[in-house]
């Protein structure tokens, strides 16, 4: 309750602290200088008050004992676990020193940017990395670099832009809206959006279209809340979303159930992809996916007659083999039935206010950084001589390239590590081993992040405490509403990633750098919106895009507001929607989707399939943790206290095997041990292994490192998987392997 | 007679969050080990090869239902926070009005 002595600072919330993707509004109450209580803001039409475990926990987090206060440097061996607090001057003279030395002598290429998902990092660490001058800006460990970018790919070569399901976002009245109508039908396709906000996308709202009449459809080899109140559930067989896309397309061009007048206007390459699905019958793609064809066609007839329908769809699509094609032939499925930038269909969303915080695409890239720039640091980035996606897209270097060149030096030698808010041997990195070792040889190595993890204590040479949200001011567009990050507490020494990243940039680039403080870089970048940081601070931290601007919603295509040139259309070489990619072609390319069977499947790897008869997937989301973090926040861990293993109640009887018992997973990269929860909830021939996990608690020094080697599921998967795009196939959900009881004595 | 107050769960929107337990502890500022509200898990393989999920949040003998929130005109915090929107505070009357329009409804009258 807010009394005299009490402060309320409203905010919209951007990580650190409930660490996901959300833009949630929430009130900090703070008194005498100290955050006492978090409540959701009501007024904030992104959660309308409601608010996650996460953020509810955050003083918890904000005030946790073992959080990092202070700058640190090693001073034992790395690993040891031997540190000593050092001033920021220190640290950030040591760090401008060593890594000026490294570009002279190595050039700027040879430090690696590297950052965890997404979130309020890519902005600052991708301006640091082009100020220092090198181009190796890279989720280092995550396979394929399979996170959202195999999908944001697919629907730029395909319409220009990228589109979310439409719950309302984009107004402030929300789903009282006039404009809006909820969709009839939602394909939830490989998420369980209840836990929490991926992409920028509150999974509760799908609840709220629920109650308004939506009807659902899922995709999953898990029953989820969702799936177990869906009209059809389709329980697939991990990485096979590709052939069911096709599936799909093909029952609904056969049928002529797609929207003749959108795809005659609006369409390029009709034929082709008609005669490209032709193969893939819903009996041929039965076998491949095990989902009967009559459910096949009933979810494609009940999609493509229902209008609005939307689609919802999970970071599975981007591991599937080949993840970016499997994202296209998904994005063709809204385009055939014209649901694209309809209310309650796949709504285009834009950066807020065409303000641009975060390069999601090469438009963006170009607007912020300049053609030269980009022009000049594509040539030597990892992967983009290979990929020419990897080229021309978004500017990420391609992690499973990055990693091995560390190992061979070829091209050119890496020699140094920015890491930057990513745990990656606790979290991300697939081939855990391989990681460990390459990184260990590196010159120099810096983390920034909230608490200390496997990975500083690996490898860091200097440490920086970097603030929660709670704690600094930052900016979010993705995608509506804008929004400011307002400080409310300070924190011992910590400062935010802009904060540090800022100080660097300036240091590493003098005359690229005229901003003396955060606030004056926030209010650069806000300007396409006419206002400034105190401003939207001042009302309550956000604004939806005003009517008639190109990121405010419906049917821009026949108003002229998505291509450059004003005409009405898309932002494609044709002008249309692309079925057939002439972007896809030119980067050497597939134009058209098609399926890729799994790297090890019982398909094409039988053999192995003998050893290792079960397909492991990993990575389903906890509501209260947020990938590996939050293990040691009390109030969160005691709801979620064990690494377990799901197991299916038929295949854990056959093994003998009783619920809480321990198990080994096993292959031939090494073995993990989890806890077995027996449940239905998954497919017989599938366990489900949550990723993430190590435990703060337990002893950090090496060998131990928090127990990654004991529990973290990321040891049994391989790296170099990537699509032929360069994105996309990270095998997170298709790895196989075996399960066994853990005997008495063995630990 | 004094209005009796009550929770009012639609569970067939109950997505098994965990939101009101963490709102009820850092409102209460309840140690580990100490809940106010608990969610439970209900999962049955019965229905023509489906599966049944369903969550149901449980009010403890902790449940004070936020009398401080309610006097200061204020939701209880479970209420305000659920991210599902399936949680109601009420006089116990309306609350019972509420369940003859739509099923799947538990009330609890904490003490």
């Amino acid at each position: 309750m807010a009394d005299s002595e009490t402060r309320v600072v409203r905010t919209t919330v951007w990580s650190p602290g409930p660490g996901c993707h959300g833009g949630c509004g929430a009130k900090l109450y703070v008194k005498d200088g100290r955050l006492v209580k978090v409540e959701g803001d009501e007024d904030h039409p992104f959660n309308q008050g409601r608010a996650c475990p996460r953020l509810l926990a955050l003083t918890q987090y904000v005030y946790h004992p073992e959080r990092l206060l202070y700058p640190m440097k090693r001073v034992g061996a790395r690993g040891e676990g031997k540190w000593e607090r050092i001033t920021w001057d220190e640290a950030l003279d040591t760090i401008e020193k060593k890594l000026k030395d490294i570009r002279d002598e190595y050039g700027p290429e040879s430090v690696l940017f590297c950052q965890g998902t997404g979130r309020d990092i890519g902005g600052p660490i991708s301006f640091l990395a082009y100020s220092y001058g090198s181009p190796n800006w890279v989720q280092l460990g995550l396979a394929g670099q399979s996170c959202y970018t195999p999908r944001l790919a697919a629907m730029s070569v395909t319409f220009g832009d990228f589109a979310v399901l439409d719950a309302g976002q984009f107004f402030v009245e929300r789903y009282e809206s006039k404009e809006w109508q909820p969709p009839k039908c939602i394909i939830i396709w490989a998420q369980n959006p209840m836990s929490g906000c991926p992409d920028a996308f509150q999974g509760h709202w799908i609840v709220e279209c629920m109650k308004r009449g939506s009807e659902l459809i899922v995709i999953d080899p898990r029953w989820t809340w969702f799936a177990s109140r869906s009209k059809y559930f389709l329980q697939i067989r991990p990485g096979t979303d590709g052939a069911l896309a096709l599936g799909m397309i093909n029952v609904i061009i056969n049928e002529g159930l797609y929207d003749k007048e959108f795809v005659e206007q609006w369409t390029y390459g009709f034929d082709a992809l008609k005669e490209r699905v032709k193969e893939f019958t819903p009996e041929r793609v039965s076998a491949i996916t095990w989902v009967p064809a009559d459910l096949i066609i009933a979810a494609a007839r009940f999609y493509a007659s229902s209008k609005p329908a939307a689609i919802h769809w999970g970071l599975p699509v981007d591991q599937c083999p080949e993840g970016t094609t499997v994202a296209q032939a998904i994005t063709h499925l809204w385009c055939l039935t014209g649901n694209l930038d309809v209310p309650g269909g796949n709504v285009i969303a834009r950066a807020s206010h065409n303000v641009t915080t975060y390069p999601f695409d090469s438009h963006q890239l170009l607007s912020l950084y300049g053609e030269e720039l980009v022009k000049k640091l594509s040539e030597k980035r990892i992967g983009a001589q290979r990929y020419g996606m990897v080229r021309n897209f978004r500017g990420w270097a391609q992690p499973d390239m990055a990693i091995e060149q560390i190992l061979t030096g070829d091209p050119y030698p890496i020699k140094a590590a920015w890491i930057q808010t990513t745990n990656i041997l606790g979290g991300q990195a697939a081939d855990l081993r391989k990681h460990y070792e390459a990184l260990k040889k590196l010159d120099f190595i810096v983390a920034a992040d909230t608490f200390m993890n496997p990975t500083i204590m690996a490898l860091a040479d200097i440490v920086l405490p970097v603030a929660t949200f709670a704690e600094k001011e930052s900016f979010r567009s993705w995608w509506a509403p804008l929004s400011v990050v307002v400080p409310a507490v300070k924190v011992g020494e910590c400062r935010s990633d802009w904060e540090i990243n800022l100080e660097l940039a300036r240091r590493f680039n003098p005359e690229g750098i005229p901003w003396k403080t955060v606030k004056e870089l926030i209010n650069e970048r806000l300007k396409p919106s006419g206002k400034t940081f105190d401003e939207l601070a001042a009302q309550g931290s956000w604004e939806m895009p005003p009517e008639g601007h190109p990121s405010r919603p419906y049917r821009r295509y026949e108003k002229g507001l998505l291509r450059p040139d004003g005409k009405p259309g898309f932002r494609t070489p044709t002008g249309k929607v692309e079925f057939y990619s002439k972007t896809l072609e030119e980067w050497g390319l597939d134009p058209l989707p098609y399926y890729e069977e799994p790297p090890e499947s019982e398909v094409r790897t039988p053999e192995l399939f003998k050893k290792y008869p079960l397909i492991m997937a990993t990575g389903r989301r906890s509501p209260v943790y947020f990938h590996a973090e939050h293990r040691m926040i009390p109030w969160l861990r005691e709801i979620d206290p064990d690494p377990i293993i799901e197991i299916n109640t038929s295949t854990a009887k056959e093994m003998g095997i009783e619920d809480g018992e321990w198990v080994w997973i096993e292959n031939d990269r090494g073995r993990i041990k989890r806890k077995a929860r027996v449940t239905p909830i998954i497919h017989p021939k599938v366990v489900m292994v949550p990723h993430g996990w190590w435990l703060p608690e337990t002893e950090g020094k090496e060998p131990y490192l928090y127990g990654i080697w004991e529990y973290n599921c990321n040891l049994l998967i391989p790296i170099g998987t990537q699509g032929k795009s360069g994105f996309g196939g990270g095998a997170y959900k298709t790895t196989l392997c075996r399960i066994r009881k853990m005997e008495k004595g063995e630990v | 007679m004094k209005v009796r107050y009550g929770l009012l769960i639609d569970y067939e929107y109950c997505t098994g969050c965990h939101t009101c337990e963490v709102a009820c502890k850092q409102e209460h500022n309840f140690p580990v080990g100490r809940w106010g509200i608990k969610v439970n898990e209900i999962i049955l393989e019965n229905f023509n090869n489906r599966v049944s999920i369903d969550y149901l949040p449980f009010p403890t003998d902790l449940c004070n239902l936020c009398s401080h929130r309610i006097q200061d005109g204020m939701l209880p915090s479970c209420v305000k926070h659920c991210q599902a929107g399936c949680m109601k505070f009420g006089p116990v009357g309306e609350l019972a009005m509420e369940m003859e329009k739509k099923g799947k409804m538990v009330l609890y009258t904490p003490k």
